[in-house]
């Protein structure tokens, strides 16, 4: 099916994708706290339970570990789960689940067996959820082999990516933002790209600007104000954390000189400090500045509104970084 | 104990021309059979004896967790599947893997970190598999793997197919989230799948009662409505007729069972426990029950075998464990890692 041009929100593309998915293929099974008759608490899965009946959208009980475990077993048998976990941070719950059994179990066996689980997660801050309830939990998972990681910023690619995700033979963590499931792809922007690695969504000679998500969004919406200021970024998608497609960065250091990377979350043990160590190791000659990482700071996320505000990634605070790089 | 096994626990050895009177439908074991269930278990405690001369040689890499004492519970267990049920264990896991049926050679060859070995060396002793005969895994965190056997059981109520899955895990299980997991949502989802705890009476290095507040760990599935039974584990055709109960009512979709095998593990919890904390009586006594011991006399006591079979059964294996133990001794490593999923069978 093709999705450019079409103007779904976020929420009606991931819906699309699964509805697509169980349709094309009669393995593909979802399970999750509230994901059947109440159709998911962000509204995501309404209506797949009366398309595909009970016995392939399955409710659970609050059993994060029953989830994962639960979807690890059923793929091992050849069906491919797609499991949510309802609020990223639950993924703690079921850390050992997915770090040390879902990640490794294909290579601990020899690779007898492919482990084509995808687990869904609404992930990111911005809603007043406050602490436990609005992380970008994809961090937690950066380092570890055996999972892929995929953060969509658009409707079209969440469409094309969680379809690529659901046929993968690897398990995929497939983080949602929920501050943009009422966002559509409205800002004229590349509506459609392929399935693997990095996008570049706006290209530009001076400075460029790596994010993910709702972050991508704000530097998005910066870059009128970068353009009034003279400056010409050029501005990368990740799309996919693990594997992480730096080459695309390092091309595009190549060409501007300059890095920013924009990312939701506290800066230690991100990929925005992957992202910059790479290109300071392969990219050093190439640099006309220090590379620059604006993340959220070191605290938990706080609820009252201003200070979530402050805490976030904000067009503002692009402007801010990007002028300091290019002034440096 | 109760349910059936309380009446066929511990007189196999008493009553040699006493007719079997375990549950009619188990009633066919052939003498082929049984002597074969004997021959299993010999086999797995020879490799693990092997194992055991093996890592104080200092071939056998990190540690290793034997189950030499556990042989009936992995034999009689296995022995109530057929092909294409699936079974999941834990890190002290190679008698279950043996008794699915796993080439003792790929066995030893994974432990010794062998490019033969059934997970080409990756996995080593804590991981063996063999999923070509539904040995799907071995866990090595404790309980992680009773979600996934529900999950497996999952798979194959999707299937329709009236097949079963089936977890070994031990007592110390009992006490970690996942166990609670996987009982609550195999019992709501009727899942056929049959839970079948290797009690032996320490969580690692310390005893039961200092962790668990209930004595009968069966009792825990009452929590979970779910059907329990207490068997002695030491007895192999005990546990055989309790799993295969519990087997099939999985395959009539009448849901999990939680089976309780009382054992013992004649060694420490793993290689760098030499178990001092038990006392001397306790490990008399259960050394006293040993279950091929019991096994091979009762099987003598009901003419099944010759007298002098039992020993020369375990010569032979000795033999045969000890020309196998050379070859994968001397076998290559691997040298290279394999790509993700190069080589995926299923």
């Amino acid at each position: 099916m093709s999705t450019a041009g079409r103007s779904w929100t976020y929420r009606d593309a991931i819906r699309s994708a699964l509805a697509d998915e169980m349709r094309s293929d009669p393995a593909v099974l979802l399970l999750g706290e509230d994901v059947a008759a109440a159709g998911g608490v962000f509204k995501v899965t309404n209506g797949l339970l009366e398309e595909f009946g009970p016995v392939r959208v399955r409710d659970t009980p609050i059993s994060e570990q029953a989830i994962i475990g639960g979807a690890m077993g059923a793929a091992m048998l050849g069906w491919k789960p797609v499991a949510e976990i309802m609020f990223a941070d639950f993924a703690g719950v079921a850390y050992d689940q997915i770090a040390n059994q879902l990640a490794k179990h294909s290579f601990l066996t020899g690779m007898q067996v492919s482990m084509p689980v995808t687990i869904r997660l609404a992930n990111g801050a911005g809603l007043g959820f406050a602490g436990q309830h609005s992380q970008a939990v994809e961090n937690w998972f950066i380092g570890e082999p055996g999972l892929k990681i995929c953060v969509p910023s658009f409707a079209a690619d969440a469409y094309t990516l969680l379809r690529q995700a659901i046929q993968d033979p690897s398990p995929v963590l497939f983080f949602e933002h929920k501050g943009l499931y009422p966002r559509r792809d409205d800002e004229g922007l590349p509506a459609v790209a392929g399935p693997h690695g990095a996008v570049v969504v706006r290209p530009g000679g001076d400075v460029t600007i790596v994010a993910t998500q709702a972050a991508l969004r704000c530097v998005v919406e910066a870059r009128p104000e970068l353009e009034r200021l003279g400056v010409d970024a050029e501005i990368i998608d990740l799309r996919w954390l693990r594997p992480l497609d730096i080459d695309a960065v390092l091309k595009s250091v190549v060409k501007t000189s300059r890095l920013l990377c924009v990312q939701e979350g506290e800066a230690m043990g991100g990929w925005g400090e992957h992202v910059v160590t790479e290109v300071v190791r392969s990219g050093f000659g190439y640099l006309d500045a220090p590379p620059t990482l604006l993340a959220s700071p070191s605290v938990p996320l706080p609820y009252a509104g201003g200070l979530e505000k402050r805490w976030m990634p904000s067009a503002e605070k692009v402007v801010t970084a990007v002028q300091a790089l290019v002034q440096w | 104990m109760t349910g059936p096994a309380a009446t066929n626990g511990n007189d196999a050895g008493e009553s040699g021309t006493e007719p079997d009177h375990r549950l009619p439908a188990r009633a066919g074991l052939t003498s082929a059979q049984l002597s074969s269930m004997l021959t299993d278990m010999i086999m797995i405690r020879e490799i693990e004896n092997e194992v055991e001369r093996l890592y104080s040689r200092g071939l056998v890499r990190g540690s290793t967790h034997l189950c030499q004492g556990q042989e009936a519970v992995a034999v009689g267990a296995c022995r109530a599947l057929r092909a294409g049920d699936t079974m999941t264990c834990t890190y002290r896991g190679h008698g279950a893997v043996l008794a699915l049926g796993a080439a003792p050679e790929k066995v030893l060859g994974e432990i010794l970190g062998k490019e033969m070995g059934l997970c080409r060396g990756l996995g080593g002793s804590m991981h063996l598999a063999d999923v070509e005969r539904g040995a799907m895994g071995a866990f090595a965190i404790v309980g992680a793997h009773l979600p996934i056997a529900a999950g497996l059981a999952w798979g194959h109520q999707l299937r329709g197919s009236a097949e079963v899955s089936l977890t070994f895990f031990g007592d110390g299980s009992t006490n970690i989230g996942g166990f609670h997991e996987a009982m609550n949502l195999a019992s709501v989802w009727r899942l056929p799948v049959v839970f079948v705890c290797e009690n032996n009476l320490y969580g690692e290095y310390t005893p039961i009662a200092v962790t668990t507040p209930v004595e009968r760990l069966a009792d825990r599935a009452r929590a979970y409505r779910m059907h329990s039974v207490q068997v002695d584990g030491n007895d192999v055709r005990a546990v055989y007729d309790i799993c295969a109960d519990a087997v099939d009512r999985a395959r009539q979709g009448a849901g999990p069972t939680f089976v309780e095998a009382l054992t013992y593990r004649q060694r420490g919890h793993s290689r760098s426990d030499p178990g001092t904390y038990r006392p001397a009586q306790e490990v008399e006594q259960w050394l006293a029950r040993d279950p091929i011991d019991l096994f091979g006399a009762a099987l003598v006591a009901e003419r099944v075998v010759p007298p002098e079979w039992p020993d020369s059964e375990r010569q032979r294996i000795i033999g045969v464990v000890r020309q196998m133990s050379e070859e994968v001794v001397a076998a290559p490593e691997p040298k290279t890692v394999p790509a993700p999923f190069e080589g995926v069978l299923a």
